[in-house]
């Protein structure tokens, strides 16, 4: 019983997470709710065993792909309105 | 893992990886900031991959390793899981990550370009 | 109201989707009786020609081989692309932009775990043909290493040439063991090596070669994503 609720709770995340990431308007914290995504489908998938696949989950989704997430982020805009964006651009656009 | 607990949980995971692949698409559709289209693909990479993984789970099933001591006891391979999806899942990953990368790539040279990552106002498709 | 559209679209598309993995079912045997599924001839062969104790690490590198020489083109190509998308002359190369230096606990500890790390890639590859892990497991875990001492110290630099000369000889090795096939009488990435005992450290043939050789390859390809990506500086940075 105990497991049965652990795994729910795992699911039920997992939904939520996904759900917190499409509509967070802060980029940075949808790009940390993906990096959740990957953590909790890589304990899914030793639960299914399928060891492999987790240790390459818990590798590159949480590290790798959460840090370039990141580094664009830097790189470009942090809000999804852009309402964070430097003023020499206004003018550049046509 | 033992079925009487499990048992509930055979559609959940089904319904769950299903749930985060659409939510990944309405993401991908409906938004209009670029990076949230990445985002949205890599939430679709997600559900996939447990999709697949999860058809070739058997019930009560082993990691396909043999491990020292796995033919004696077990006597037979029927009690692994299927190891052909996991191997598929496998390279899915990382192909998925490189799709990522290329993708964010695009996406720092198109906002060093154009100065915006909406795709309303990237109307020119002229670098 | 496109918005409605897409739900109801997206609607469509689960209901069909969830339905047809429902008529499956979960943990169920999905082959009819008689036919031998792919899986058990897999497993089969794993243990009697090849014999290899993880059986993903064999379907990956021998029964799928191509799949793999694809897939690290796919890598490779994936390199390429981002290296010439985020190009930049050769005179703004250098240290990268920080908002703050990281502090002496940070350098310290990367310092002191940054072997460690990399002791931990190298284990995960060289027993991908006896526990969970492989060549592109330990290769990522490579790179993590690599990002880590990138992102502790600002002006921590890989050597460009070093990158391509590891990456290079790694896909060399790869494709030159599947061609030494041939010349043993078989096909491309025929096993023509002993093939030991079971759950020996030296078993399997060639396959820990190509995924010694594929770890190596992947470590170095994703640590010149990481500090290409890492070394962009943006205008936004001014």
């Amino acid at each position: 019983m105990i497991y049965f609720i652990l795994i729910a709770i795992l699911f039920l995340l997992m939904i939520a997470s996904s759900v917190y990431a499409v509509i967070q308007k802060d980029l940075l914290y949808a790009v940390m709710a993906t990096g959740i995504i990957s953590l909790i489908l890589s304990i899914l998938y030793f639960l299914l065993q399928a060891p492999d696949v987790a240790l390459t989950e818990a590798a590159i989704g949480v590290a790798l792909t959460t840090i370039i997430f990141v580094i664009t982020i830097r790189n470009t805009v942090r809000m999804e309105d852009e309402s964070d964006k430097k003023e020499k651009f206004k003018s550049a656009v046509k | 893992m033992d079925s009487t607990y499990f048992h509930f949980l055979d559609y959940a995971v089904y319904g769950t990886a299903v749930l985060v692949m659409l939510i990944g698409f309405y993401g991908a559709m409906v938004k209009k900031s670029l990076l949230k289209i990445v985002i949205g693909l890599s939430v679709i990479d997600s559900g996939l991959n447990l999709l697949i993984v999860a058809i070739g789970y058997y019930k009560g099933g082993t990691a396909p390793i043999f491990s020292p001591g796995f033919l004696e006891h077990f006597k037979s391979v029927s009690k692994m899981v299927d190891p052909v999806p996991q191997a598929l899942v496998l390279t899915a990953i990382v192909i998925g990550f490189g799709v990522t990368a290329v993708a964010l790539a695009l996406v720092i040279r198109l906002y060093r370009h154009h100065g915006t990552l909406n795709i309303d106002e990237i109307k020119n498709l002229k670098w | 109201m496109k918005k409605l559209l897409v739900i109801f679209l997206l609607a469509t598309l689960g209901y069909y989707t969830a339905v047809t993995f429902f008529d499956i079912g979960f943990g169920q045997p999905h082959f009819v009786k008689g036919v031998s599924p792919v899986k058990d001839i897999y497993l089969a062969k794993t243990q009697s020609p090849l014999t290899v104790s993880n059986a993903v690490t064999s379907i990956v590198v021998n029964f799928r081989g191509f799949d793999t020489l694809g897939e690290v083109t796919v890598l490779f190509l994936a390199v390429t692309v981002l290296g010439s998308v985020l190009y930049k002359n050769r005179h703004e190369v250098g240290k990268r932009s920080v908002f703050f230096s990281a502090s002496s606990i940070v350098t310290s500890g990367s310092k002191l775990l940054f072997p460690a790390i990399i002791l931990l890639g190298a284990y995960v590859f060289i027993h991908g043909h006896l526990s969970p892990g492989g060549g592109f497991q330990g290769g990522v875990i490579i790179a993590t290493g690599f990002l880590l001492m990138l992102l502790a110290y600002e002006n921590y630099s890989v050597s460009h040439t070093a990158l391509s000369v590891v990456e290079s000889l790694a896909g060399i090795t790869f494709a030159g063991v599947g061609l030494l096939g041939f010349m043993h009488g078989g096909t491309f990435l025929q096993n023509f090596l002993p093939t030991g005992v079971m759950n020996n450290l030296f078993s399997g043939g060639i396959i820990p070669i190509i995924y010694i050789a594929v770890g190596f390859k992947v470590g170095a390809e994703l640590t010149g994503v990481i500090y290409t990506v890492l070394h962009e500086k943006g205008e936004s940075n001014g």
